[in-house]
């Protein structure tokens, strides 16, 4: 019984994300129709920046928990973004009007290139960020007990608040409506005078910015990461993001909620050494059986 | 166009400007910061340089865009995605003469060339026959497949395996392997063909990494990482060791043992295969399957309404993509005399598919010479083998927008309606 709670608590952590980095996903997908290979690699170069980040804070100097949390959240998103910005600009923009395989080859070389350049700047090592917050609440459980450390809290909030102020900005601010109608018809969208170049620009930048947000919050939880960490990720944000119905924003949360919490069970009460194949199987279940997944509508195609 | 062309300083500097602060940002904690331990080493000379590099390289490109040859550049590069190249009716292909001439070099070359360029040679067209296999996925059928390293693993552990617990050897696994390989290329995209292109790329790429992570966790069958030995062929029944109770090829025909004869038997058995993988796609690509594959890669709409069975035609060209790629792991597996699964990542699948895209897709002259160019090439330059998956991410890059088709265009002889036949 303790293992289940101790693994709910575990999955919704790891689930809210997943969300986050799902959300880069589905929005991307949602506004040009493309999966964005590189994206777990911008999450793998946010993961860098954050313990870079604290590198040089701590350098200059500073102890206290939440100047350095301030500051590494800010410098992450910051430079995490203008990546998001600078990955469209280059590999995704002069492919607009070519085939959809183009445009995914290009971003597969995207990931590529972005994996290949951290392990070359920064070495093939495995690096590590030093334990910033430590404590835990404990419940005592039956004969066990489960623990929820503050870190896993600081997680839930800060997903939870990032996730809050997207849907507000994408429901209620000019920038969201600009976003949503390119997403309906781009076409329309421009006609009517908006600059849906700059819009799709936006739309990378947030998901690079969600991104950003999960690689500072695993990387702070979990304490090592390589340059290899943005493609398992990767590919289980997509399945969440697929989980949800790809193109829908509460979709891409729901699906990583889902996927984190059937994960951690998984591992917890099966086997922890298979739980990457069952996120996968997951994956080609789900769209065998219901490919719009669970809130978004069927796609069709039209001439 | 009255305006008289001249180059606008301002506006490059701008441009260079930006660039050189973009580059800053993007560079500048990753390049420049380099971590150790909690700490890190600062190397901001290597940032200098690169922020120096992309200004100077934007303001160039800026001041060059605003050219004449610029904008004429600009122009040819907008709209340079036509198709196939169709040659007028009749035309005599120069292959004729360049086929044999290849078939000869390459039925010499084991007899003269020393092991080391030899063992590198038969990498090399493991590779053609892997790109070809996978260009009937992507190049013909318009499928991308991130997994076919899966269907590489498969044949090559289907030798490892089969010969470990069954007893076969690599005779009997060559077809095996290929029919296996095929038979998971029907399971894995029987369920997906019916989707939307995209979600194909990921599902095989889960496909792919399910299979080396199966490989790498189910211990008791596969040995896990420590992987597992793989027979050599026989030649009608004589083997290619030092010792042997069945009887040894050096032996039965007087010559003194050399280690460098197994590879030589891998080389022509592989050739043969890999002309005979390039016969059959020549064949293919002009029997209605294969035009259907190309019909379905350009409109798949207008081809479900024309009637085609879109999944079997998908399902036809993944079968025998798969099945090429088991035989490949099958040769791989021989060659190497041993597997394991570090062999199988997802780095494989984008070799493969760089040399694909560079090859042009569809073309096989392309993929055999894109095949050759980028195994052959790292072993010569292996100084700069840490900077290969960075090239190959560039090239993927570059290649889909300059030149979405490849460096080779796929050509096709034009038809003539014949004489007397009513218009």
């Amino acid at each position: 019984m303790d293992i289940v709670l101790q693994q709910l608590v575990n999955g919704l952590t790891l689930g809210s994300v997943y969300g986050l980095i799902a959300i880069g996903y589905t929005m991307v997908y949602g506004i040009i129709g493309m999966i964005n290979f590189a994206h777990g690699d911008v999450y793998m170069v946010s993961a860098y920046i954050t313990a870079i980040a604290i590198a040089i804070l701590t350098f200059f100097g500073i102890e206290s928990f939440p100047i350095i949390i301030v500051g590494t959240l800010f410098l992450t998103v910051a430079v995490t973004g203008a990546y998001g910005w600078v990955i469209e600009r280059i590999a995704y923009r002069p492919l607009r009007s070519s085939s959809r395989l183009a445009v995914l080859i290009s971003a597969i070389g995207m990931s590529l290139i972005l994996q290949n350049y951290v392990q070359l700047s920064q070495g093939a090592n495995q690096q590590g960020v030093p334990t910033l917050l430590t404590g835990a609440i404990r419940f005592s459980v039956g004969d066990g007990f489960v623990q929820i450390t503050y870190m896993k809290l600081f997680i839930l909030f800060v997903s939870l608040l990032g996730m809050g102020i997207l849907t507000y900005v994408i429901q209620k601010t000019k920038l969201g409506r600009m976003c949503r109608a390119t997403q309906q018809d781009r076409k329309m969208a421009s006609i009517l005078g908006i600059d849906t170049d700059k819009v799709i620009s936006t739309v990378f930048v947030i998901g690079a910015v969600m991104a950003a947000l999960a690689g500072v919050l695993v990387t702070l939880d979990y304490g090592a990461f390589d340059f290899y960490v943005g493609f398992i990720i990767g590919i289980k944000a997509f399945t969440a993001a697929v989980l949800g119905g790809i193109g829908s924003l509460p979709g891409a949360m729901l699906g990583g909620l889902i996927l984190g919490l059937s994960e951690a069970l998984f591992a917890g009460l099966i086997s922890s050494d298979y739980k990457d194949v069952f996120s996968f199987s997951l994956l080609v279940l789900i769209l065998i059986i219901r490919p719009s997944g669970l809130l978004g509508k069927p796609e069709v195609e039209k001439v | 166009m009255s305006q008289a062309v001249g180059i606008n300083f301002k506006k490059s500097s701008i441009d260079a400007f930006i660039a050189g602060l973009m580059a800053l940002v993007l560079f500048g904690p990753i390049v420049g910061v380099v971590l150790d331990g909690y700490g890190f080493n600062a190397e901001f000379g290597r940032v200098a340089w690169i922020v120096a590099i992309v200004a100077v390289g934007r303001f160039v490109m800026s001041s060059f865009m605003q050219t004449e040859k610029g904008i004429a550049l600009a122009f040819r590069y907008a709209n340079n995605d036509d198709g196939v190249t169709v040659l007028p009716p009749g035309h005599k292909s120069k292959m004729v003469w360049i086929i044999p001439l290849v078939v000869v070099i390459g039925l010499v070359l084991p007899f003269v060339a020393s092991k080391y360029v030899l063992t590198v040679i038969i990498l090399g067209l493991i590779y053609v026959l892997l790109g070809l296999g996978l260009n009937i996925v992507v190049g013909l059928a318009g499928l991308l497949d991130l997994g076919f390293v899966g269907f590489y693993a498969i044949g090559a552990y289907g030798l490892a395996l089969g010969y470990e617990n069954l007893g076969l050897g690599f005779w009997s696994m060559l077809p095996i392997a290929a029919i296996m390989a095929a038979v998971a290329g029907a399971i894995l995209g029987f369920p997906v063909l019916r989707m939307h292109g995209d979600y194909l790329a990921i599902v095989t790429l889960g496909f792919g990494e399910i299979i080396r992570l199966i490989l790498t966790n189910w211990a008791s069958f596969t040995h896990g990482p420590n992987g597992v030995s793989a027979p050599l062929p026989t030649f009608f029944g004589l083997e290619f060791k030092r010792r042997s109770s069945e009887g040894t090829f050096h032996e039965f025909f007087n010559l003194p043992y050399d280690s460098a004869y197994k590879y030589m038997f891998i080389y022509l058995v592989l050739f043969a295969v890999v002309w005979a993988v390039l016969f059959i796609k020549h064949r293919l690509v002009k029997m209605p399957i294969g035009r259907a594959w190309e019909a379905l890669r350009e409109d798949e709409i207008a081809c479900r309404s024309l009637g085609l069975n879109h999944v079997l035609v998908k399902l036809s060209a993944f079968m025998i993509g798969a099945s090429t790629g088991g035989l490949a792991g099958v040769f791989f597996a021989t060659y190497q005399g041993f597997v394991n699964p570090s062999s199988f990542t997802f780095f494989e699948s984008a070799l493969i598919l760089a040399i694909v895209v560079l090859g042009g897709m569809g073309s096989t002259l392309g993929v055999v010479i894109a095949a050759f160019c980028l195994t052959v090439l790292p072993e010569m330059l292996r100084e700069f083998a840490e900077y290969r998956v960075l090239m190959f991410g560039i090239l993927m890059v570059v290649m889909m927008i300059w030149k979405p088709r490849g460096i080779v265009r796929v050509t096709r002889t034009g038809f003539s309606p014949k004489k007397g036949v009513a218009k």
